[in-house]
């Protein structure tokens, strides 16, 4: 039996603000916010085969780093989109979702999105200060959001944050 | 090995040459960018692709205790970690004395053909089939998973499926989807118990079935443009490859093989852990990029080619009967004339791919697998050297330790590095056969992006945040002002700024 929700950390520790998301999971392992209906999982990128992570959830919640958005996050429900990446070997979570339909036949469980605003990625540094300021705003809205486990309730939160 | 003044690689006159950039800046560190030197009448002068090598991983593992090493070195990349992981194993093989146990080799052995199975996949059903099955001038919107997806949905599934499968075989074997620990210097710290056995057994037979559809794609596709495919950026280069000790394709273990362009044996069964004897690494002042060559040639003729081409045209069998059957069919289809071809890649990547499938099989029915004795520790030893085929070629980990068991030297080289020249070769000719004298369109510019995703190199990808992944042409005037910029953002849609 799967948890019914999804929390799909996507990051590299060891590379600066990379590690943004692993390091907002590890502040969820273990903890009462999470258990029982939330999974947990990270990796480097997003690729094909995680559109099998995707089943039988009622939401999946993606986190990531993102060296655009405004701090310290942005929180959003998004959708299927179809992405016409050139190459590379990483998959959007936008695309990821647009692969489930196309694999399934049916729409992926309703997605949202946490980036959290990072700014320096080298191999080797640390999370960065203003990225672990970042990092802690997220980890309350991330708790809050475990504890609900309401899909209304976190599409109120996408007015009010 | 064309003349060095014709080569494309150097422009006699730049200075009155127009400069345009394909930027492919695909991560952080480590990005990759052609250009070309054309002149009025769009005549190619000179091609160099330039890799942003990244060379902070060396580094970034001296000081640290050498048992780290196998569980960091999976950070320097998110595409391939357990080749890293198990040739940092090796390396440490050597600094702890060990020969390592049957049941650590079969453990260690069944991870990796995971990774090459999981790593094929992805590569042709994800970043080459949009090319290989819309054509190179398609639709920008049709060449991804998604295009394929919907024009050939069963293929896209099997692709999903079989990339899943094999980083099943990876968590059972490392322990852990990613930041795996299962193989250690002397050996691994885990088994496969008969459960795990059997649920993997449970879907090897579609697994291998699929994959043998795979080769017959791949076969299909060249059947269908034979020209195109065996001529499309076609070079004639060295190869180099480790074989087993009777001369079979052995993706984990072996000794040095190298072949010049016209098949003779360079060098055969050579003992890796003195790589440095054969094989070089030159720079160039306009790469980053180191370029290795062999010894016994020079920098100017020494380069060669690694690979899935290299390796299934290089061995002298494959030691499983389906991929045995379709090497010979590889080798023996047009009159050997798609072993040489730069698409050749895909098919013998497939080819590899149903190997691997077959290679998993085996493993999981051998009872060694559940075996107890896990680790082997010798003589202490300074100096590690561990050289494994991962999925683009020959990856070489060398390290030194102190009396503190800290690493204090080491260096890494990767498959991608070893195809530097090779893949500036393939670029050249496909800049002289599409891009010579026409008009530049972005049909035409991806025709260079198919030669490169042939090689499948891999840009030092473990870091990807979001926002992080455009792709620029830039073209300038012969002053070397900027007349146009044309920018395709990470979800692929081109733009111009205006």
């Amino acid at each position: 039996m799967v948890a019914l929700i999804l929390v799909f950390a996507v990051g590299n520790e060891s590379r600066g603000d990379d590690a943004l998301a692993p390091l907002l999971l590890r502040s969820l392992e273990g903890s009462a916010d999470a258990a029982g209906r939330v999974e947990l999982i990270e990796d480097y990128q997003l690729q094909v085969e995680h559109v099998t992570d995707l089943t039988g959830r009622s939401a999946v919640l993606f986190v990531d780093a993102d060296v655009s958005c405004a701090e310290p996050f942005h929180f959003s429900e998004i959708a299927a989109e179809r992405d016409s990446s050139y190459t590379s070997h990483v998959m959007t979570p936008f695309a990821l979702l647009h692969t489930y339909r196309q694999v399934y036949g049916i729409d992926a469980p309703p997605a949202f999105m946490l980036r959290i605003r990072g700014y320096n990625f080298e191999l080797g540094k640390p999370l960065s200060d203003k990225a672990a300021a970042n990092l802690e705003a997220a980890t309350k809205l991330m708790r809050a959001l475990c504890a609900e486990g309401d899909l209304q309730r976190w599409r109120q939160r996408l007015v009010n944050v | 090995m064309t003349d060095k003044k014709d080569n494309l690689e150097t422009a006699a006159h730049p200075e009155n040459l127009r400069r345009v950039a394909i930027d492919p800046v695909s991560r952080i560190e480590g990005h990759g960018k052609v250009t070309l030197l054309l002149d009025e009448n769009d005549r190619v002068h000179q091609v160099r692709l330039h890799i942003v090598e990244f060379r902070g991983f060396e580094k970034f593992v001296q000081g640290r205790p050498y048992w780290e090493a196998p569980v960091m070195v999976q950070r320097l990349c998110g595409i391939c970690p357990v080749s890293h992981h198990i040739a940092a194993s090796k390396a440490m093989d050597m600094i702890v004395g060990a020969t390592i146990t049957p049941t650590a080799e079969k453990v260690r052995r069944l991870m990796h053909y995971g990774q090459i199975l999981q790593s094929h996949a992805l590569h042709f059903f994800h970043l080459s089939a949009p090319d290989l099955l819309f054509g190179f001038d398609s639709d920008v919107a049709k060449r991804n998973i998604v295009g394929i997806a919907a024009a050939y949905p069963e293929i896209a599934k099997q692709g999903v499926l079989l990339r899943k499968y094999g980083q099943e075989v990876i968590r059972v074997t490392a322990g852990k989807r990613i930041h795996g620990t299962g193989s250690i210097p002397g050996g691994v710290n885990k088994n496969v118990s008969a459960e795990e056995r059997d649920y993997l057994l449970k879907d090897i037979g579609q697994i291998i079935a699929w994959s043998g559809e795979a080769v017959a794609m791949a076969r299909r596709l060249f059947e269908q443009n034979l020209d195109l495919y065996n001529n499309f950026g076609r070079f004639e280069a060295h190869t180099l490859n480790l074989v087993r000790a009777d001369g079979a394709l052995d993706l984990y273990h072996g000794g040095l093989r190298a072949r010049d362009l016209n098949g003779n044996m360079l060098f055969d069964h050579y003992d890796y852990s003195h790589y440095w004897d054969v094989i070089f690494e030159d720079v160039k002042p306009w790469s980053y990029m180191k370029f290795p060559f062999l010894r016994s040639l020079g920098p100017d003729a020494g380069w060669y080619r690694v690979g899935p081409l290299s390796r299934v045209t290089q061995c002298d069998f494959i030691p499983s009967p389906l991929a045995e059957e379709q090497r010979k069919a590889f080798l023996a289809f047009d009159n050997g004339n798609a072993a040489g071809a730069t698409l050749g890649f895909h098919w013998a990547r497939m080819i590899e791919m149903l190997h691997a499938a077959e290679v998993i099989q085996e493993l999981l029915l051998d009872p060694d697998l559940q075996g107890n004795d896990l680790v082997s520790i010798g003589e202490r030893q300074e100096r590690g050297v561990g050289v494994i085929e991962a999925p683009r070629g020959t990856l070489i980990h060398h390290y030194k330790v102190d009396e503190h068991d800290q690493i204090v030297r080491c260096n890494l080289i990767v498959s991608t590095t070893h195809n530097n020249q090779a893949m500036n070769e393939a670029i050249r000719q496909v800049a002289r056969q599409y891009i010579d004298g026409r008009k530049l369109t972005e049909g035409l510019l991806n025709h260079i992006e198919v030669a490169i995703r042939a090689f499948d190199p891999c840009l030092s990808c473990a870091t990807h945040a979001l926002g992080k992944m455009p792709l620029e042409v830039e073209l300038l005037d012969a002053e070397g002002s900027r007349v146009d910029v044309l920018t395709r953002a990470s979800d692929g849609a081109f733009c111009s700024p205006g």
